[in-house]
């Protein structure tokens, strides 16, 4: 078995070392009712050659995306990752590493980790960023127990724009707890009203911006209105490329901007892992989740980085910690800050661009299917369309399926009870997308609908 | 420094009429290490005996400080948040945590003086 | 420093790298953008961008040096012996990455119609089924994200089940002492508070305290089996047996799950739910830090609770459940999407590439490898238990009383010598711990090495060399690095000059 080094010849060797007749004799303390006597009758091991078939024949038992039009968004974006970002990642340095707890061992990963952190604070227009949560939607609970710790206070409003999924475990999270999510509904045109759900009991909002149906807002009153009662502010970005064209949360007052980090450096690979981003004011720092990179200096003087303020953490405040994370994302961090260095400043806004000029394009093709009619004001790369009165979005985009084509998510997928949205269908356009993409989508729309 | 007094978890407080002043013993700051970062809470807040008052972290430890005696907060010590460092060099002066005036001297009784604090530490080695 | 100090600053093959930040080439590009299309301001909400983010400009060449030097500031499996005791840093077989990046299975959106991604599905079905058999257990949550995310899930399907059953009143959970301190928060986020347990003298839960900590307000235990000493927890189907005797759930941490894969089920020990962390026992990297995976069996009491999503045979084939079906009920969502599909892919090319044979034989030489150190070790440092140990053997500090070196310096000295330390100072049950874990992806030839090192430094300490081991590790890019000064004024991101 190739990943097995040791022989027949080193295990007896062994055994004789300790002294033990054989390995059985080493599981003695396993009650003789529960040790099982040889292998499980299950497949027995493989080479090379055999698992890649398996997989090869699983992995053409799927339409995958650069083999079709493709307009799904609603959380993981397909983007492209430049080739340099993918091999450098392979270098088993950073593969095959561990959590960075032995500092003269880990300063490269330390090093890029205070790297993602000054990124992610700068894009998102923060002071300072942890170290990544696990993906978007753990983040945004995050956040709001966060809020929660820093007002004191214990009630918690999940705006409508809240991709549902960030809404569904930020309320399992709190489930149990003396915390209290109110969830508003599922807001199509960014109409909610969220100034009236503030008081004086509110510990935070949280509010997706650009929103679920793609709508983009200006956060500023709702910012003021928050800030006037105590409360904090927490914007949730799902798409960060949009961060290069539109002002940034931090600059329009949030308190902590959560963020689903998958569009840089990561494939879509059926949405997991994601790379929870987390960002907030200086003076929240210790209120914060999750692991810190910090700057300092070694004996001899010279910089270098180690992980920093971890008593917030849980292997030393074990249940009075911030929180219970310990494995992060932080390769996934890692494939971020490369695909962020690669793009530069200049970069992310020409990206930015793009995909808005991709989903303006796509927007003005789709003007000419007779009964669409658009849903949201304001988008970055994604928008809410409706098919008309009668028309259900689940059948459309299964039917386009056949057709070869992904097009979009049907609102229904998420909120299969209501009718009012089952004719709602949203559509993202990335830099990814040509022209003929958007020509067969509207061709093959104007078919099925 | 006879009117110095300690409690099990190493804090202490010394008492002039109905002010006290609490920190935490030379033992205590030498079993945290580099102090790098503390809490002292704000003037007016009322703290119970043996309740949480105020937090000490090092790098690799935080601790609770919890109060000695009951009464309310007159002041926190603004040096030591500057300068954390402070309880490790001084801990038993200018280290100090917070003074409040004491709302049930009777609760002083309760606490050891020096010598039993002493042979305290000794069980502890 | 003065022999070896160069112009530069670089020595030889250790390149000083400057932060992206102070690269800065403006002007420069790493990626060929086309030009956009016309953008429509009024689409823009009037939120369009004014400050410039700051972030700096590279060429592609820049970048790819960048990231290269950093690596090579990084230990890494690849590199050598990484004997980290409770996080089993075991080999990452290539295959799996190359399967993890077939476009078939990469390139697929999480969102697109089922019968689009069937083949997906049956990777995540695929390899649910071998984790409830290598366990036993009738069920599997496959959403949660790593280790910590599936305690926390299992202790949500045990608060939901008591909820269920109206006994919501049960909220005290028993732990022992010596648990990673993942365990207390985890049960502190459901809502539970933590009543540790204390251990005897051979390192085992002390059935008997165990027994007078139990009563009608009981939610559970959680307990790491092989515990954190890397110790079987021999009495652990009377320790069940007591826990359901008081209307409990047993919570079995799966981090050292690589000692017994193949050799024991969960299910046949009384466990009602156990993670499993597929970064540490199925051989997906570590990466730095994630991402992990921590899926999480469930018993047939507890698997009705089992969070959404999951996948289900249906008669078009399978079937992707979000929501509650039949008699199920679940506890919620705990996070997007579902689950991390990447590192299932990676898990499963390793599973199907051992089977159950080798699978079984994997836990046998992780156990043997641990056993050899501990007896080869024995006699220069001091083990804290008698008899075997399971797949980590556990030291103490008493080898180097009076020597003036602590664990500490005697795991910096071991850098010098070109391997990773042992995790030092957990469990907190022992004195200056000292935990190692080979795992079987170590060859005798690695671990005699290791063993004539490990000889080495203690028989350098014995002797006084203290004064030598406070300055290691002396040949790394950086030495002791001084944490107080990151702690006191902190650091955390790069800052543009003023001016």
């Amino acid at each position: 078995m190739r990943y097995l080094p040791l022989t027949e010849a080193d295990r007896r060797a062994m055994l004789a070392a300790i002294g033990a007749k054989d390995v059985d004799e080493l599981f003695h303390d396993v009650p003789p009712s529960a040790r099982l006597a040889g292998p499980l009758d299950l497949p027995r091991h493989q080479g090379e050659m055999e698992v890649e078939r398996a997989f090869a024949r699983m992995a053409g038992n799927t339409l995958s995306a650069g083999s079709a039009p493709f307009f799904i968004g609603a959380g993981v974006y397909r983007h492209h990752i430049p080739a340099a970002v993918d091999q450098l990642l392979l270098r088993g340095e950073f593969l095959t590493a561990y959590t960075p707890y032995q500092p003269e061992v880990s300063q490269g990963t330390l090093q890029a980790l205070f790297e993602f952190q000054s990124q992610v604070a700068m894009i998102t227009g923060m002071d300072v960023a942890n170290a990544s949560m696990y993906d978007g939607a753990t983040a945004c609970a995050e956040a709001a127990a966060m809020a929660c710790r820093v007002t004191r206070r214990n009630r918690v409003v999940l705006s409508g724009s809240l991709h549902p999924h960030y809404v569904e475990t930020t309320e399992t999270a709190l489930r149990y707890t003396e915390m209290v999510a109110e969830a508003l509904s599922p807001d199509a045109i960014a109409m909610e009203d969220l100034i009236g759900r503030v008081d004086e009991a509110t510990a935070c909002v949280i509010v997706q911006n650009p929103g679920f149906f793609g709508g983009v807002r200006d956060l500023r009153p709702l910012a003021a209105a928050c800030h006037e009662v105590g409360a904090l502010l927490v914007v949730m970005v799902a798409e960060p490329t949009s961060l290069g064209l539109f002002e940034s949360p931090g600059a329009m007052g949030a308190d902590i901007v959560v963020a689903e980090g998958q569009s840089l450096g990561m494939g879509m690979n059926f949405g997991g892992p994601g790379l929870g981003l987390f960002a907030t004011r200086d003076k929240y720092v210790r209120q914060m989740p999750g692991r810190l990179a910090g700057q300092t200096v070694d004996v001899d003087g010279r910089r270098g980085w180690v992980l920093t303020l971890s008593t917030r953490e849980q292997h030393i405040r074990r249940e009075k910690a911030t929180s219970n994370i310990c494995t992060n994302s932080g390769l996934c961090a890692l494939a971020f800050s490369m695909h962020l260095t690669m793009l530069g400043g200049s970069g992310l806004a020409r990206l930015a661009e793009l995909n808005h000029a991709n989903a303006v394009r796509l927007e003005r093709k789709l003007a000419a299917v007779k009964g669409i009619r658009m849903l949201s004001q304001s988008y970055y790369n994604e928008f809410a369309v409706h098919l008309g009165d009668d028309a259900k979005a689940a059948e459309v985009v299964d039917r386009l399926a056949d057709r070869g084509i992904l097009a979009g998510v049907p609102a229904s997928r998420f909120w299969p009870s209501w009718p009012e949205l089952a004719p709602v269908l949203i559509l993202a356009a990335t830099e990814t997308n040509t022209e003929d993409d958007m020509d067969r989508l509207v061709a093959g729309l104007k078919e099925v609908l | 420094m006879s009117d110095m007094r300690f409690t099990k978890d190493h804090e202490w407080i010394k008492v002039a009429g109905d002010v006290g002043t609490v920190g935490i013993s030379d033992y205590a700051q030498h079993a945290l290490g580099d102090v790098v970062f503390v809490e002292v809470p704000e003037k007016g807040r009322a703290v119970a005996k043996g309740a949480e008052a105020a937090v000490v972290e090092s790098v690799k430890a935080a601790s609770e400080v919890y109060s000695p005696v009951s009464g309310t907060v007159t002041a926190g010590n603004q040096a030591i948040v500057d300068q954390p460092g402070l309880v490790n060099e001084s801990p038993e002066d200018a280290g100090w945590f917070y003074t409040l005036t004491i709302a049930d001297p009777s609760e002083l009784a309760s606490l050891m003086d020096r010598a039993a604090y002493d042979a305290y530490l000794k069980t502890l080695e | 420093m003065a022999e070896s100090s160069t112009i530069s600053g670089n020595r030889g093959l250790q390149v000083e790298e400057k932060l992206i930040f102070e690269l800065d080439n403006p002007g420069a590009l790493a990626v060929d953008l086309p030009e956009p299309g016309p953008i429509d301001l009024d689409r823009m909400g009037g939120v369009a961008r004014r400050a410039s983010t700051g972030l700096p400009d590279l060429s592609e060449p820049q970048v790819v040096r960048h990231y290269t030097r950093l690596s090579q500031k990084n230990y890494g499996i690849d590199t050598g012996f990484y004997p980290l005791g409770s996080c089993t840093m075991k080999h990452n077989p290539r295959l799996a990455e190359k399967m993890a990046r077939l476009p078939g299975l990469a390139d697929l959106h999480p969102l697109q119609p089922q019968k689009t991604v069937q083949g997906a599905l049956e990777v995540i079905d695929t390899l649910a089924g071998w984790l409830k058999d290598l366990t036993g257990m009738p069920a599997v949550a496959m959403s949660p994200a790593a280790g910590a995310h599936g305690e926390w899930c299992g202790l949500m399907a045990i608060r939901a089940a008591h909820e269920d059953k109206g006994e919501g009143n049960r909220r005290r959970i028993l732990v022992p002492e010596s648990a990673h301190g993942t365990n207390p928060a985890s049960a502190a986020m459901c809502g539970f508070t933590v009543d540790p347990i204390p251990a005897k003298a051979n390192g085992r839960v002390d059935l008997d305290a165990l027994k007078a900590k139990l009563g009608p307000d009981i939610a559970g235990l959680m307990l790491t089996n092989p515990n954190t000493c890397g110790l079987f927890e021999s009495e652990i189907i009377e320790i069940a047996a007591a826990v359901h005797g008081a209307g409990g759930y047993f919570y079995c941490d799966g981090a050292n799950f690589n000692a017994i894969v193949g050799r024991v089920r969960v299910a046949d020990l009384g466990i009602d739910a156990m993670h499993i962390n597929l970064h540490k026992t199925f051989a997906t990297p570590h990466g730095g830090g994630g991402p992990g995976a921590g899926p999480t069996v469930l018993s047939a009491a507890l698997a009705r609770f089992a969070p959404v999503p999951y996948v289900a045979h249906g008669p078009g084939g399978l079937e992707l459940v979000e929501g509650g079906r039949g008699g199920a009920k679940p506890f919620g969502r705990v996070k997007g999407f579902h689950g991390q599909f990447g590192v299932f892919i990676r898990a499963l090319a390793y599973i199907m590439s051992m089977g159950a044979d080798g699978l079984r034989q994997a836990s046998s030489d992780a156990v043997l490898n641990a056993n050899y150190l501990q007896a080869s070790l024995g006699d220069v440092l001091t083990a804290s238990f008698d008899g075997p140990c399971m797949h980590e053997a556990l030291f103490d500090d008493r080898f180097l009383k009076d020597s003036g070196v602590t664990t500490l310096d005697f795991a910096k000295a071991l850098i010098d010598e070109g391997y990773h330390p042992m995790t030092m100072y957990f469990p907190l049950v022992v004195h200056g711990a000292l935990l190692m874990e080979p795992t079987e992806s170590e060859s005798k030839d690695t671990l005699d090495q290791f063993i004539a090192v490990v000889r080495g430094l203690a028989a350098r300490a014995k002797a006084g060399g203290a004064d030598e081991f406070k300055a290691a590790p002396r040949l790394t890019p950086r030495r002791r690095l001084d944490e107080t000064l990151a702690a006191r004024t902190p650091v955390l991101r790069w800052k543009a000059a003023v001016g």
